[in-house]
């Protein structure tokens, strides 16, 4: 494999792997509060088709976006009243919330254009376009890391680089602020959090809506982004992926960044068949390419390497004593 | 105030209640879209149950209902939630494929005994992982299970495309079965044949699912197995106390709940499609969760959920046939029992609850 192979396969590693990271940072804010999200799938889903339906028909793809999240935020309300204020099932909840997503953005997609459940093909400014980051022409002479800066780095739409932003972001946020202190405790004790004082439900809530306006960052990455409108069921697994994703990193901020890199390349792998033949000399089955981010997550689980603990009070309804 | 519920209330009004809730909010979302909801009841009553052609595939689809529906209640009476029914339900697939292309079958009575075995063995394979890495090494059998239906779809995929389709065949699926493992539908039975006159899917292997309700039943109250597997699942460290052994009952009732739901395979596999197709469960094991939360986890209440959601499942087939509604209306219909019944539960007790006690108040 010669250096810009590799470079192309790193640029579609960093555009796959996206959504995978968007929505993994999600279900680590809401697992670090104590909430199961299995629903990570349905608001990419939801989000998907509001920002494409809504980036078609308005044209602007930052109004797009807001309808994104719109969607994703509000399938979040609904997991949040499920598993918080109604201390349901969140397990249920979410495999629910991925059933009537997949339904209904199918529904609405036909209702609005009649095509099939798909959003028109979105251009110009209903999409996010590439942004051309600083000196990647001029850089592109520097041997090695030019070409690397300018394909790989360069040229990828907003919310790539929001997303990479996130990572940093969250990290901050958990680690070095009152809010995250709070965060993760609630999810290893919430008994020791009310005792102290602070809302168990507040803190929740808050944790499902920011997994919520990230999963609707994903969402819209997907139809706007990505690829240049929504298509029935597009985030094809991409939000088990990411909880796999976040099993893998152990529920941390960069590990998240690693892992959902590392199935991002696994991804764009899969769609290089004549790359992986050059490599090993055969042709190594595509389906076993597929499967391997859930191969390995199994192996993860099983604690084969390094045990991954969830947080403590995961899944379980918080009952205030009275 | 959940146990202030009468019984009668909890086991009947929750599940009605939770359907209405669904119902009204399909019926809205019907109105949003600009369809009518009452076109769309009439469509789906008279496409899934005004004939006996329309039962023969309302049947069709309660038969493998009834399978993963009763999957997932030993699953759940142990205290364990398998998603991996859809995994397991296509793994169950390809045992049947594989006994049915073993050997030319002479006749379906022999044929359906060894696909039974292959299909429950598969399934049961397929589930035995999730739950051995669950009691032994920890690992949430959800996320597990989730993991083992992706793994278990890209092997198929491989299985199909590289050694069970025939040379030069385009599409990823096996040769068709031999003519002697080709099950009887309801139109060939005996005495049936009368009420079904026209070639219809639903056949012979609905009465091995209303078998498996009775033989579930049976395990489940009448036996050592089920007061174990029930005792530990209700409180775990409780049935440890008494010399329960979570190994044993976490196997068992995982191999079970898999054997369940690759018995499926022997009505889509090998009563219907004849041979083996990518995706061949079509989310059947999923619509298992929604029949097990309706059917309140009681085999007799699977039995009326499966028919209701095979009910659901040919009606909506017909709205995507006849209206211009399209058929995900029913993916939508099953999220929402199954938010309703499964997540949001306790609100519905809590709205019945405000019902039930002034009454209680007053006898008081």
């Amino acid at each position: 494999m010669d250096y810009a192979t590799l470079l192309q396969i790193l640029d579609s590693t960093l555009r796959l792997g996206t959504p995978l990271l968007l929505a993994c940072l999600a279900g680590l804010f809401s697992e670090r509060s104590g909430i199961f999200d299995i629903g990570l799938e349905g608001k990419m889903l939801m989000a998907a088709m509001c920002s494409g339906a809504v980036a078609a028909l308005s044209g602007s793809v930052w109004i797009g976006l807001l309808a994104g999240i719109a969607g994703s935020m509000m399938f979040a309300v609904v997991h949040g009243l499920a598993s918080i204020t109604f201390r349901g099932n969140q397990l249920i909840s979410g495999v629910a919330l991925n059933f009537v997503a997949s339904g209904i953005t199918v529904l609405v997609a036909q209702d609005l254009f009649h095509q099939g459940g798909r959003t028109p093909a979105l251009t110009g400014n209903a999409r996010f376009n590439a942004i051309d980051l600083p000196f990647a022409e001029s850089l592109r002479g520097v041997p090695v890391l030019g070409p690397f800066y300018a394909e790989v780095v360069s040229g990828h739409s907003a919310l790539v680089y929001v997303a990479l932003l996130a990572v940093p972001v969250t990290w901050w946020l958990l680690y070095r602020t009152r809010f995250g202190l709070r965060l993760r405790a609630v999810g290893e004790n919430p008994a020791s959090v009310d005792t102290a004082g602070v809302s168990v439900v507040r803190l929740r809530y808050a944790a499902v809506g920011i997994a919520g306006l990230l999963c609707g960052l994903a969402g819209a990455y997907m139809a706007t982004g990505l690829q240049a409108g929504f298509g029935r069921e597009m985030t094809a697994g991409r939000g088990y992926i990411a909880l796999a994703a976040l099993i893998f990193a152990k529920w941390r901020p960069w590990q998240a960044l690693y892992a959902t890199m590392l199935f991002g390349f696994l991804q764009a792998l899969a769609l290089r068949p004549d790359v992986i033949e050059n490599i090993f000399g055969f042709a190594v089955p595509i389906p076993l390419l597929d499967a391997l981010p859930y191969i390995l997550t199994v192996v993860v689980l099983a604690g084969f390497v390094g045990k991954a603990i969830p947080p403590r009070a995961g899944g379980e309804p918080y009952v205030k004593e009275r | 105030m959940m146990d202030r519920l009468p019984r009668w209330a909890d086991v009947v009004l929750v599940p009605l209640i939770s359907l209405l809730l669904a119902a009204g909010i399909s019926a809205l979302t019907l109105l949003a879209i600009g369809a009518s909801p009452m076109e769309a009841l009439t469509t789906m009553v008279t496409g899934a149950l005004g004939t006996p052609y329309a039962w023969g595939y309302t049947l069709y689809y309660t038969t493998s209902f009834i399978f993963t529906g009763l999957s997932v209640i030993v699953a759940f009476h142990a205290g364990l939630f398998n998603i991996g029914g859809e995994g397991q339900a296509q793994l169950g697939g390809l045992g049947v494929a594989l006994v049915c292309l073993a050997v030319p079958w002479p006749h379906w009575t022999l044929a359906l005994p060894a696909a039974m075995l292959g299909a429950a063995l598969f399934g049961a394979a397929w589930a035995a992982i999730p739950a051995y890495l669950q009691v032994r090494r920890g690992s949430h059998i959800v996320i597990t299970t989730i993991m083992f239906n992706y793994i278990g779809a890209a092997l198929i995929v491989y299985m199909l495309v590289n050694v069970l389709r025939p040379k030069g065949q385009m599409d990823p699926a096996s040769a068709h079965f031999p003519p002697g493992s080709n099950l009887p539908t309801l139109h060939e039975l005996p005495g049936f044949s009368l009420i079904f006159t026209k070639q219809v899917p639903a056949n012979v292997t609905l009465f091995i699912a209303l078998l498996a309700c009775w033989l579930v039943w049976v395990l489940l109250w009448r036996t050592r197995m089920g007061y174990q597997i029930r005792a530990f699942g209700k409180s775990d460290k409780a049935a440890r106390y008494a010399g329960i052994s979570p190994f044993k009952v976490t196997m068992v009732a995982m191999l079970i709940s898999g054997a369940l739901a690759g018995l499926m395979s022997i009505n889509n596999v090998m009563g219907e499609s004849e041979r083996l197709l990518q995706n061949s469960s079509e989310g059947a094991g999923f619509i298992g969760i929604a029949v097990a939360l309706m059917g309140r986890n009681h085999p007799f209440g699977v039995f009326l959920a499966a028919l209701l959601f095979g009910f659901l499942y040919q009606g909506g087939a017909e709205i995507g046939l006849w209206t211009s509604i399209p058929i995900e209306l029913r993916i939508v219909v099953q999220g929402l029992v199954i938010l309703f019944t499964g997540a949001l539960d306790q609100m519905v007790r809590m709205m019945l609850g405000l019902v039930f006690r002034p009454r209680k108040a007053e006898a008081a």
